[in-house]
């Protein structure tokens, strides 16, 4: 929570600094290169392969655990997919790209301003921060009616680090590897699905 | 494409051969939020000095949360029925 907080100063402060073009355009248009944007996965990578705990989950849980990512992946694209015919102004493409950031709201806000432009960032960043504050704010309530996995499911990709106390106060001790492992899951799927949504 | 998919795996490949090393994961880990601090940040300047969104700012913040909220109910509704015939079952 702390560090969306920071996240979403950061971003505030950049806006404020564009606004009254504090500094120079010419900077701000060379430096947000592809290649910052690599290293971001590198190092998104770095922290994921170094995390052996969720590997360790695939053995004791059957494979049905596997069900609880897919979930994320095909109820966000069909709930995102059929929103889209309501909205104007976003195609069906857009919207997926959209859905497929699954509340990994930097990186996936990041990527799609480079592929898409920055309207379509600034979307998935909202997007994906409302997923991430739905969750926290909405898991004791979900949880009661909908199942133990709701708030994983909901949480998508934050499920391992932002969410993850609520889900384990909430769903039980039981449920914090399931969680851990759904969010590494979709944490690794976040940059590959939304260049492939995009670029295909 | 194809190159997001390598520096991944080059990434996971390094983060797994190097998790002993719980320094270097820690530092990955720190560098990883600042550059996500710098890139939000840039995003935020080019936010701020690009006149149309501004002016429809609140048009986009709503088609944010409408996408955000179809996808997240949608998911929901699906993991409900996961939860019933997988986990559920096999609980007492």
């Amino acid at each position: 929570m702390k560090n969306s907080l920071i996240i979403i100063l950061f971003f505030t402060v950049g806006i404020l600094c564009g606004f009254y073009e504090v500094i120079p355009r010419i900077f701000i248009e060379n430096d947000l290169s592809s290649y910052a944007l690599y290293l971001l996965i590198f190092l998104v990578g770095i922290t994921v392969g170094g995390d052996s705990d969720s590997w360790k989950i695939l053995q004791k849980e059957k494979l049905r655990i596997f069900l609880v990512p897919t979930t994320v992946v095909v109820g966000t694209l069909i709930g995102v997919g059929i929103a889209s015919f309501f909205l104007s102004g976003i195609n069906l493409r857009e919207s997926l790209a959209v859905g497929a950031g699954f509340g990994y709201y930097s990186l996936s806000s990041i990527i799609i301003s480079q592929i898409s432009g920055k309207t379509l960032g600034v979307i998935a960043l909202l997007a994906n921060i409302t997923r991430e504050i739905f969750t926290l704010l909405f898991t004791p309530i979900i949880v009661k009616y909908l199942g133990k996995l709701a708030p994983i499911v909901s949480g998508g990709a934050t499920s391992m680090d932002t969410t993850l106390p609520i889900i384990t106060k909430f769903s039980g001790k039981d449920y914090a590897l399931i969680s851990i492992f759904s969010g590494t899951v979709l944490t690794i799927l976040v940059p590959v699905l939304v260049t492939f949504i995009l670029k295909i | 494409m194809l190159s997001v998919i390598f520096i991944l795996i080059l990434g996971i490949t390094t983060g797994y051969l190097l998790k002993k090393k719980e320094s270097f994961i820690k530092t990955a880990d720190k560098l990883l939020l600042w550059s996500i601090y710098l890139l939000l940040f840039l995003l935020g300047i080019s936010v701020g000095s690009n006149q149309t969104i501004i002016r429809n700012f609140a048009e986009i913040g709503f088609k944010a949360i409408i996408l955000s909220l179809s996808g997240v109910a949608a998911s929901i509704f699906l993991s409900y029925l996961v939860y019933r015939f997988f986990w559920k079952k096999n609980e007492k």
